[in-house]
Parts: structure tokens; sequence; C-alpha cells
């Protein structure tokens, strides 16, 4: 009888597993998700990038918002940087100069949270290819699909705020640009301006609204979104590529414990490790060369944070178009800034049901993913809609293009408005075409495998 | 089954696999033990006084040596593995359903069946809307309307331009293709009331399209950027363009800081000049327009 039972382990994590168990009730329900299975393919990885990413953000990001001061009060500076030596800047702009020079391992923790801030949209942004280009958003998963757009807009406002709390002059001109957009919405553009910012620009308690936004409000939301993100996923399990085993009534992959937990803690360690090395070696944000916050000041070229890029652009490419309509005066930002950017995640956001209707064409449940050459039109209209923000990205540095390449900037903008109506219709085309006959060319295959079987 | 020929017994493939196994394992932990040595490693430089280099190396060295040592594990030690999982619709099943709608209606009770329950709903979500209603109200808080203060900036008649150390400004030391940032006298730095002073090309400038009054060859207009705001810091003396450094809006100063090229979509203001008994310039009035980016009742001042 005693040989039959499974020998009884004694080391302390054991004793702690029992004694836990005893109060929790673990093992029952447990065991099962020892054996859940995870794809085994890198692009399923992007995702947990983003996660690890938002790890780093809210370790560095705690470190750095026990040494900021979030107000704009003047006071005289007279830290070790001797430019600004006896010069009177903002309490919180002092801060971020005394994080970056005088705590120890300030500077280091400062550029990690803004380099992963940079990786955290990329690695969301890519993870959304992903998801996109191999159908994953499908039914049933409509519902994961809003909620990652959603993160991408929290991501966006959590980079924006944070880019402008140290005050520096960089930040307040974002902000500057970011307050006239909102002023420009009809009827309510005003109020809502002096609403955000306590007053007229730049405001009375500017700082500390942005503050609290991406130290609460913003981490809050998207922490609660990320947690139903991944309960829904759990919920739902993973969807998988084809391949001989998987079948729409199974999931087949790596086992969560050990295989994936080691991988997932391995990818976590390498995001980390890189995001370190940046952080470490290569500068970032340097905001004592740019100099406090004066509203009358400015410096060019000045760019926002990569995924700011495409709001720049759409503002630079757009004509200066101004109407007054029945005594309403559109200004020329609300449509390029509002109207269109509206509308691109508005598409986003419906895309599950713009698809359903026009491009998967079919109301059924989905877990085995298409490769992107199984759904040529979704991949044209993909690689087209990513063309098209690419030119628009493009042209949020057009200045700089421009001298560097010494094109005349009005003959480049025109260039650049032109591609974005030229450009993304070929390559979409393209992708299309080449999608075609890549699935051309695996069909004779097919036919003469299948043909194989039934014979045999 | 003679050695060395043929393909390896069983008992070979199991011992070659087994020394690729502890082959890994040997290389993960010596990556555990980098990670270690790393770790102390970035406490040495922090104690001896920190150096952000050599703090982000140490930091990538340890993780990239967990990363690889979590990775070498899962690999070559532990190996490929596929578990297949059984999956079911995401739908319940209609029974389920059914079982979960009459426990649901069950509960509810009987007597709040029928006219009462969509009478009693209706009014709880009434309350609800109204109570969230009054919670959203208080938003009015934040700060206060805009009332005129969109239409008018610090500048009055009378008032001195000062440069930005707060001097008062003689008209005749502003020379051609000069340019200087002005406030109204103990102003210096008002967001709103920034304006550029300029000393044009003499005969450049077109007076007749001029809606306000000025002195000699200076013009004065508001620094800020009627599109999005920014402060219009560049300026081009050889053709008289102002130009935008956030999104290349170009103004020409000798035509009543008319859009040349750019997203702009309107002049920027100009603020009409003139010289006090001591010689110094002066405003005469407040801008010809209002400032910045253009709103939407831009053209309905309330009590203009």
């Amino acid at each position: 009888m005693s040989a039959t039972q499974p020998r009884r382990r004694q080391s302390p994590v054991d004793d702690l597993a029992r004694w836990l168990d005893d109060r929790l009730r673990l093992a029952e329900g447990s065991k099962k998700y020892l054996n859940k299975a995870f794809p085994a393919h890198w692009s399923f990885l992007l995702g947990e990038v983003a996660l690890f990413a938002l790890v780093v953000l809210l370790f560095t990001g705690t470190f750095l918002a026990l040494f900021y001061t979030p107000d704009s009060r003047l006071v005289v500076y007279q830290g070790p940087y001797v430019p600004l030596q006896g010069m009177e800047i903002s309490a919180a702009y002092e801060s971020t100069l005394r994080l970056s020079f005088e705590v120890r391992a300030g500077l280091l923790m400062r550029q990690i949270h803004h380099w992963a801030a940079l990786l955290f949209v990329a690695a969301i942004v890519a993870h959304m290819l992903r998801v996109f280009f191999t159908g994953a958003f499908r039914k049933p998963r409509e519902l994961n699909w809003v909620i990652g757009v959603t993160l991408l807009l929290l991501s966006f406002a959590a980079g924006f705020t944070g880019y402008s709390l140290p005050d520096d002059l960089l930040s307040g001109t974002g902000l500057r640009i970011g307050y006239s957009v909102v002023l420009g919405i009809p009827f309510i553009g005003p109020l809502l301006g002096f609403l955000l910012l306590g007053g007229e620009y730049p405001g009375t308690d500017t700082i500390s609204r942005l503050h609290i936004a991406h130290v609460m409000l913003i981490p809050a939301g998207l922490l609660a979104l990320l947690g139903a993100h991944l309960a829904i996923l759990v919920r739902q399990k993973h969807t998988h590529k084809p391949s001989s085993l998987a079948r729409e009534d199974n999931v087949v992959g790596e086992p969560l414990f050990p295989s994936q937990t080691l991988t997932t803690l391995s990818l976590g360690a390498f995001t980390i490790a890189v995001l370190s090395l940046l952080g470490g070696l290569f500068e970032i944000n340097p905001i004592w060369l740019y100099g406090t916050y004066e509203p009358y000041e400015v410096f060019a070229p000045a760019q926002p944070d990569w995924y700011m890029g495409w709001t720049e652009g759409l503002v630079r490419l757009w004509p200066a178009w101004e109407w007054t309509i029945l005594g309403v005066t559109i200004p020329s930002t609300l449509l390029p800034a509002v109207g269109v950017g509206g509308l691109i995640f508005t598409i986003m956001f419906a895309w599950p049901w713009i698809d359903r209707k026009w491009v998967g064409k079919d109301d059924l449940e989905h877990h085995l993913l298409e490769r992107p050459r199984d759904n040529p039109l979704r991949t044209g209209i993909g690689v087209a809609a990513l063309t098209l923000l690419a030119v628009i990205f493009v042209a949020g540095s057009n200045d700089v293009i421009a001298s560097n390449f010494e094109i005349g900037l009005q003959r480049l903008t025109v260039l650049l408005r032109w591609a974005c109506f030229v450009l993304p219709p070929i390559t979409g085309y393209l992708a299309y075409r080449i999608a075609r006959s890549l699935q051309r060319g695996e069909r004779p295959t097919e036919a003469t495998a299948s043909s194989a079987v039934e014979s045999a | 089954m003679a050695k060395g020929d043929g393909a390896p017994t069983r008992g070979e493939q199991w011992r070659a696999a087994r020394e690729r196994e502890d082959r890994g394992a040997r290389l993960a932990a010596t990556a555990f033990v980098v990670a270690i040595v790393a770790a102390f490693g970035l406490m040495a430089v922090y104690i001896a006084g920190g150096q952000t280099q050599l703090e982000g190396l140490l930091l990538f060295i340890a993780f990239a040596a967990v990363g690889t040592g979590l990775g070498l594990w899962t690999k070559r030690v532990i190996g490929p593995r596929i578990v297949v999982e059984d999956r079911y619709p995401m739908r319940s099943t209609d029974e389920a359903r059914d079982e979960f709608e009459a426990a649901y209606e069950e509960s509810l009770g009987e007597a709040v069946i029928g006219g009462r329950r969509r009478f009693l709903l209706r009014l709880l979500a009434g309350a609800g809307a109204s109570l969230g209603l009054a919670l959203i109200v208080p938003l009015r808080s934040l700060g206060p309307g805009p009332g005129r203060d969109m239409f008018v900036t610090a500048w009055e008649p009378g008032r001195r331009l000062v440069d930005t150390n707060g001097v008062p400004i003689l008209a005749e030391t502003l020379g051609a293709d000069e340019v200087r940032t002005v406030f109204p006298e103990g102003d210096v730095g008002d967001a709103k009331a920034q304006a550029l002073l300029i000393g044009t090309r003499p005969d450049a400038l077109q007076r007749q399209d001029l809606t306000v009054e000025t002195v000699d060859n200076l013009v004065c207009y508001s620094k800020i950027c009627t599109h999005a705001g920014c402060p219009v810091g560049l300026y081009r003396a050889s053709v008289g363009e102002l130009i935008c450094p956030c999104h290349q809006s170009t103004f020409d100063v000798n035509d009543g800081a008319k859009v040349v090229s750019g997203p702009a979509g309107r002049p920027l203001p100009q603020l009409p000049l003139g010289i006090d008994d001591a010689g110094y310039l002066i405003a005469t009035g407040d801008f010809s327009a209002p400032v910045g980016p253009s709103f939407w009742n831009m053209t309905h001042d309330v009590d203009a």
C-alpha cells in the first residue's frame, strides 16, 4: 500500500505549498494550468515584451516619483550643472535636474524609464500587427482587440503626460501644441482647455494635473484594462498557428510549466537587460541641454517621441484650411488632429466588425490563425494602412529631411501629400498580389497530398 | 550490432542526449554565476559613488545572464515539449443558458415579475443616471471659464514695449533686419502678450495693407503661431519671413504677416505702435485679432 503512494518531499518550499493548500485549496484547480498550452512561436511573445516594459516602467517610475516635485513655482537653481546655476527655474525642472545629477543611479533610472516608454508603445504596436495580420482579433476575441486599442491610446497618453513633466523647453512645446488642438474643438474647446489646465495657458495647475494623470489615473486605467486583457486571454485560451496538430477545437503549444514559464522569465530578463543597456549607455531626453520652459522660447528642429510622430505629421501635411461656417470657425488643426486621428482610431476599434462584414465574411469562432497570405485582402489593407502611416510619420520630420537632403520644404510637403494618396494603393495592391501568388504556389502540393491520401 | 557502424543504439542515443542536457545545465549554471558576480559588481559601483554607464552595463550583464541561463535551461535541459489542450466553443450550451435564466428569474422572485419590476428598474436607472450627472457636474470646478480671456491680452494703449530683460525700447535703436521679443512693461515672460518687434528693410513694408498704425519701419506681431500656438521663433531677414519651427508655417512680415506657406490659417495679429513723450515705443491698443490658435467663436467677441 505504502509503496504505491507517491513519496512526500520534505523541503521548506513543499512545506509552504502544503501550508497554503491547507488554507486555500490550490492544488485541486491548479493542476490543469501546469499544462496550459502556449503557442511556441516568437510572434506570440511581442505582447509579453510590452508587459515587461510596463513592469520596468512601474518600478523605475516609482523611483522617479520619490524625487520629482510636481510644482511650477520658480526656484533658483543651485545644483552642480554650471550653465543653469543662479537661474530661476521651476521646481519641477529643478527636481528633474537633481534626480539626474545628484541622486545616485537617478539618471540611470530616468533614462531606463524613458527608453522603456518607447519600447512599451513599440511592443504594443508590434503585438497589434501580429494580431491584425493573422486574424487573431476575429470572433470570439473582438472584446480583447477593443481593449488592446484602448491600451494603445492609454500608452500614448502615458507617454505624452510623462514627457511633459520635466518642464523643460521641449516638453513645454509639446504641451502647448496639445492644448492648442483642444482649444480648436468647436463649442467646447476653450472651456475644455481651461478646465484641463486650471485656466488659460500656461495654466496654474498644469504640472500637478499632468502629474496625477501620469502617476495615478493613466496607470490605473492601464493596469485595470491589462488585467481584463489577460483574464480574457486565459478564459478564451490562445489562438495558434496552422500546423499538422492544430485544429479549431484544440490548443497546441508548450506547457505553461516549466517550458513557457522559463521562456517568459528569460524574455523578461532580456527585456530588462536591453533597457538597462540603453538607459546606461544611450543618452535620451537630455533636458539640461534644452533649458527651462519659457512660453516665448522654442528651438528647432523639435520632434515628439516616436509614437506621437503621426499626429505631428498630420498637422504638418494638412493644408491651411480654416473656415468660418455660420459664425463657427473651424481651425486648421481640427480636421487633421481630431478628425483624422479620431477616424483612424474609430476604424481600429471597429475593425473586427468591418472585417467580419467585408473581409473575413463569416461569423464563426476562429481559433486557428490565418497566415497573412491566407487572406490577401486583409493583408493588402493592412499594408496600405501601414504605408500611409509611414508617410505621415516621415512628414512629422519634414523640416529635418528637407534640410538634410536640401529639398525645398514646400516641395517636400507637396510630394508627401501626393505620397499619401499614391503609395498606399501601390503597396497594398502589391501585398495583395504577393499573398495571392504565395497561395497559388502552395496549391498544387496540397492537391497532390490530399489525392494521395484519398487513393491510399 | 557491431560498435561504431550503423545507427546508434538506444543506449547511445540516451547517453548522447544526457550529455547534451548536462552541457546545457553547466552553461546555465555558469550564466547564473555571471549574474551573481554582476549583481555584486553593481552594488560595489553604487557604493563607490555610482557611475551611470557602468551601472547600466552591469545591470545589462546581470539580467542578460539570468535570461541566458533560463533560456538554456528550457531549450537545452528540458528540451522541446508540446502539449495539446482541448478547446470548447466559447458559447454556453443552450441548456446552460436556459438553466441560468430560470434560476435568475426564480431568484428575483415572483413579486416583482411583470409591470412592477420594469417600473422599478426604470426608476433605478433614472436615479443612477441623475446621480452620475450630479457627480460629473463638479468637474466644472477644475478651472474658470474662458469668458473674454481669449480675446484680450495684457496690451493696453500707452503701455511701453520692453525686451526680455524688461528694458524699454527707443524707436531709433532698432535697425533693419533686427528682431526683438517684447512684452508689456511689467509683464515680461507673459505667455499671451509675447510679441516680435521687427525692423523691416526700407521701402519693403507694404503699408497700404496694414490695418494698424506703426512707427517708421517697425512692425510688431504676436509671437504665438496662429496654427498650434508655438512661438514663431525663426526669422529669415533676407525675405522678411517669420517661420514657426513646430510646423513650418511661414508669415510675410512686410505684408501684414499673411501666411505664405504652411498649415496656419490666418495672419499673425498685429500690435499698433506709437511713441511716448520720452521717445520709447508704446502700444496704442491691443492686437488686431485674438492671438494664438483659432477657436470656434473667435469672430464673435461678446463684449467688443
